[in-house]
């Protein structure tokens, strides 16, 4: 609210830079109820033919050379598939489809919030916290599902100094509850802020309509301001979705493997 | 100015009511029950479909990749072992060479030891001849000298006015040759 007040100050510059993110019907303009077909649903339906695109009909081919786009599904299948093998081991490739699922999600998810005027699903905490609840629960439910109760061996670490070890159980039990805050508001936080950001510099951009003197300056440095986070962006948007994928294997190698 | 008014008015009455429609609650059920349809539906498609199709695809690309590398290591050895066989093959005839070499020169040399024997025989028996129509000739000489001086000598005792008696002559004759 405090931009809006600015941007009336500043005589006819438009600040809404959190308006991209709003949750809208598409069709009428009634209360948002929880099967409402809204922006949320167009552009997760989007993400998902974007996935059967890339995942389904680009590596259709089974070529023994890849084609372009074969190499690109595989790509990401290896590449994640590898993720997780490195991190949780051997026995955690059974759950591979899961975290390809959550970083194919995000990834495409992030990457079509950077096309204009679209909806970044992956901005808002409802769906992020929804998916790190998710992995919090079923690793959770796993370490004590694989190892019965040893599975709190987790929090007593046992190569620290006896005298330290209930303290750090302590700073391990309430790090753990906090991961699935952490995980979700760094992924939301990251793209909600860049998205932002860059709404700001655009609201920027026509001060040169308004007044051309301040404008000459400020016009293209705010265009340039734009293309520079927007490259940022691309970059932000593969990267948290790595790390939230990379994160969940952390996790999921905690629940295979509780003994440090 | 009149659509700032109207986007102001807008963000009050709809979900601004917190300044983040991060934080609207009232949105929160809608988005979670699309995002629960979506994470399905993308579960379904990789675990059912993608998954398994590129990992298929990449798990025959390992397998002929192995393949091809275990039959280039086999036509390699199949290789080393065609350059090992003509290697063979080169001592073998150079062997061979060496033997007929030799075998050759052995036979020339009999050839030409035999010529030599054979050439020796003839000079020999040549020899063997000149000397015998050498001694021949020796002979037939010997006795020409007799005769001459047997005749000789009858003449001149005759001239001297002697009497050649033929058996004095013909002893004097022997006992002068003897001498």
């Amino acid at each position: 609210m405090a931009t809006e007040t600015h941007g009336e100050a500043e005589a006819g510059l438009v600040f809404h830079p959190m308006d991209q993110f709003q949750v809208t019907p598409l069709f009428g303009a009634g209360p948002v109820e929880w099967f409402t077909i809204t922006n949320v649903t167009l552009w997760m339906g989007v993400s998902i033919l974007v996935i059967f695109a890339i995942l389904v009909l680009g590596a259709r081919g089974r070529a023994l050379v890849p084609t372009r786009s074969q190499s690109i599904a595989e790509l990401a299948y290896g590449f994640i598939y590898k993720m997780v093998e490195d991190v949780t081991g051997k026995d955690g490739v059974v759950y591979f489809p899961y975290i390809m699922t959550l970083f194919m999600f995000i990834v495409v998810a992030n990457f079509l919030g950077l096309l204009p005027m679209a909806f970044t699903t992956t901005s808002h905490i409802a769906v992020t916290a929804v998916m790190a609840m998710a992995v919090f629960l079923a690793v959770t439910i796993l370490g004590f599902v694989k190892n019965g109760f040893s599975f709190l061996s987790v929090f007593w670490i046992s190569s620290a100094p006896l005298v330290l070890r209930p303290i750090l159980a302590l700073i391990e039990v309430i790090s753990y509850f906090v991961r699935p805050v952490s995980h979700s508001i760094r992924l939301a936080g990251n793209m909600m802020a860049g998205h932002a950001v860059i709404k700001v510099f655009a609201a920027f951009a026509p001060l040169i309509l308004i007044s051309t003197g301040i404008g000459l300056v400020v016009t293209p440095l705010s265009i340039l301001a734009i293309t520079a986070i927007y490259a940022l962006e691309v970059l932000v948007s593969f990267i948290q979705a790595y790390v939230f994928a990379i994160l969940t294997c952390v996790y999921l190698r905690d629940a295979l493997h509780p003994h440090h | 100015m009149a659509t700032q008014t109207t986007d102001a008015g807008q963000a009050v009455g709809g979900a601004a009511k917190v300044g983040m429609p991060q934080l609207d609650f009232s949105t929160f059920s809608n988005q979670i029950f699309w995002l629960v349809i979506t994470l399905v539906v993308i579960y379904f498609i990789l675990s059912r479909i993608a998954l398994p199709r590129i990992g298929g695809a990449l798990a025959d690309r390992a397998g002929t990749i192995t393949n091809d590398l275990a039959e280039a290591e086999d036509l390699k050895s199949q290789a080393l072992a065609a350059e090992e066989a003509y290697e063979k093959a080169l001592g073998d005839a150079r062997a061979e060479a060496q033997n007929i070499n030799v075998l050759m020169r052995a036979e020339i040399q009999g050839q030409l030891d035999e010529e030599l024997a054979k050439a020796d025989a003839q000079i020999s028996a040549r020899t063997k001849e000149a000397a015998a129509e050498l001694a021949e000739i020796r002979d037939s000489a010997k006795a020409n000298v007799k005769i001459v001086a047997k005749a000789t000598t009858k003449e001149i005792v005759a001239a001297l006015g002697g009497k050649a008696d033929a058996k004095t002559v013909t002893a004097a004759v022997i006992e002068r040759m003897k001498g």
